[in-house]
């Protein structure tokens, strides 16, 4: 079976984030970066597939060079070989841009078996890899939580709202986007490492007629957000006497105790 | 131009976040002079008992293959009634059911959704939505560039669904679609096990996230409990750790919670978890990171070490109990 996984590179989760000048992104110059985490889920999933049923496991992410390393710590993991769609503003595009581009840069593998995580961490829209299924016209499944891909078709479990669940059965070639915290993730082993130098990392340029068409929807600023509450800071910075003065105010003001 | 409200339901019991989304088509409405319009997917009962709502008109599409939702089957219903219908925005509650099948409906449209919204504001001809990106840490204002449909999505809880006004009774109009062929097969929904603790009840919660570093350190937070009296509960990457039991998780997958105290220790707050305990009457938060999204919701916050923050608290409880 051959499986592409879909993995983005997005900002690390401890980051402080900086607002940059024109108020429309982050300030991406000093920032650490790291695999968005569903993805990270994705990735393992499809290798438990390949161990399960054979096959290759192709890594594709799109975004610029510094992307490589989200790569190649895919390959140091266990997948094949890369694609990798270069360009320094991919990341922004649309949901709708971005699955178009990604369509063309992988239509022609043909593959069994397209995962992605759920959403990204950075924009959250959380549609990438269902338009994508659209426009390549594969069934698809989101919010993915177990994967049987050893018979004919496809039988996945979905996570609904609120403890519930079910199955779908669908044929392959099929799409699935993966919830996070579905297994334990393997770390790179030193062996990995040295095995990935040798795999193929294949760079494609984006389809610029398709990258470059007018979106649909465009962030006009982004800002902190507004509080709903005024929040009482306690303690100054001094954890325990922060403590102290909760279990009074809990007591005395909120009257919980 | 129009506004089409998508309303969802589970074999025709109505998922109450569509009033919600009928509350935000009213709203856009009344800004913008336009009418609203509802569809029905596959329960002309629940057509009916949506026609109280003040709609222009609710559209009840009929089909077999609507009967159980599929994001084939949905998507070519509601693509036929909004070519139909050709409103300048569809608007949807932000649910699991609505992320898995409403990008397929926009991308029909060359476009996506503008998604989980937590705010609109019509200011003059322009519209512009809000969301929340990077987990909850920043807003984005966001408008629409363009050709209609526009497709938006709201966050549960931007709308309050008993705001939605009701009018003198909306006619129901059948509509029939082509639904063409339907690829995945879904079997029943069911829940994993008998939940065994009862949330919603409880007075007092204490919930733990990744900050509580390993699953030793859980026993800090329950003799916190112990001492309010309350129960202990924790975010999703605690259950999926498996350091506590699903049916402890608090959270849009897990529990939806409003106790008179919730302690957040070590839990950031993603909006995930923010939309399973916001309504609580007195929310704490202990965090090492001041920028997390906790705080917007906290009455009362820690910022530094929980490890140092949380046997004290215990401690000065115990003491003001005695």
């Amino acid at each position: 079976m051959k499986i592409l996984v879909l993995m983005k590179q997005v900002a690390n989760k401890d980051a402080i984030l900086r607002i940059n000048k024109d108020s429309t992104w982050i300030e991406e110059a000093d920032l650490s970066f790291e695999v968005n985490e569903s993805d990270g889920y994705a990735l393992e999933e499809s290798l438990r597939i390949k161990e399960k049923v054979g096959g290759e496991v192709v890594v594709v992410s799109m975004g610029p060079q510094r992307a490589k390393s989200v790569i190649k710590d895919a390959l140091a993991r266990g997948a094949d070989r890369a694609i990798h769609v270069v360009g320094d503003n991919l990341g922004h595009l649309s949901p709708f841009a971005a699955a178009s581009v990604l369509a063309e840069a992988i239509r022609e593998e043909n593959a069994d078996l397209v995962m992605t995580g759920l959403q990204s961490d950075d924009y959250g829209y959380a549609q990438t890899g269902v338009i994508l299924a659209e426009v390549l016209g594969l069934p698809h499944a989101t919010i993915v939580i177990e994967v049987d891909a050893t018979g004919d078709q496809l039988r996945v479990k979905r996570e609904l709202e609120s403890g519930w669940y079910q199955w779908y059965t669908m044929p392959k070639p099929a799409l699935l986007t993966i919830q996070s915290g579905i297994s334990q993730i393997r770390y790179a082993t030193l062996k990995g490492i040295m095995a990935a130098k040798k795999k193929e990392i294949k760079e494609v340029t984006p389809n610029a007629e398709i990258a470059g068409k007018p979106s649909h929807q465009r962030i006009e600023k982004i800002y902190l957000p507004q509080k709903s509450k005024q929040t009482q800071f306690l303690g100054n910075g001094d954890a325990k006497k922060g403590a102290v003065e909760l279990a009074e105010k809990l007591r005395t003001e909120a009257r919980v105790i | 131009m129009s506004i089409l409200v998508f309303i969802e339901h589970k074999a025709g019991a109505l998922n109450k976040t569509s009033l919600e989304a009928i509350a935000a088509g009213q709203k856009l409405a009344g800004d913008t002079g336009q009418t609203v319009s509802a569809v029905v997917l596959g329960s002309s009962a629940l057509a009916g008992e949506i026609a109280v709502y003040d709609l222009e008109k609710v559209i009840s599409v009929e089909n077999n293959q609507l009967a159980d939702y599929t994001p084939d089957a949905y998507a070519a219903g509601l693509e036929h009634v909004v070519r139909a219908t050709n409103p300048e925005y569809v608007l949807m509650s932000h649910t699991y059911q609505a992320r898995d099948f409403a990008p397929k409906v926009a991308a029909r449209f060359q476009k996506g959704l503008i998604g989980d919204c937590i705010r609109m504001n019509v200011e003059g001809d322009k519209r512009v939505f809000t969301r929340r990106i990077f987990l909850g840490k920043l807003d984005a204002d966001v408008v629409s560039d363009g050709e209609p449909p526009n497709f938006v999505t709201f966050q549960s809880g931007a709308f309050r669904g008993d705001q939605a006004v009701k009018g003198s009774g909306a006619p129901v109009e059948s509509m029939s679609v082509e639904v063409g062929e339907v690829r995945m097969k879904p079997e029943a929904p069911f829940q994993e096990a008998k939940q065994a603790v009862d949330l919603s009840k409880a007075d007092v919660i204490v919930a733990v996230g990744r900050g509580i570093k390993s699953k030793d350190n859980l026993a800090l937070a329950e003799k916190l409990a112990e001492v309010l009296g309350g129960d202990l509960a924790a975010s999703r990457p605690i259950c999926d750790a498996e350091w506590l039991p699903i049916d402890r998780q608090i959270g849009s997958s897990g529990q939806t919670v409003a106790p008179k105290l919730y302690i957040a220790i070590g839990i950031s707050g993603a909006i995930q978890h923010l939309v399973g305990m916001k309504n609580s009457q007195t929310i704490v938060a202990i965090n090492k990171d001041p920028e997390a999204p906790i705080f917007d919701i906290a009455d009362y916050g820690i910022v530094g070490d929980l490890f140092e923050a949380v046997p004290v608290l215990t401690e000065e409880i115990k003491k003001l109990k005695a």
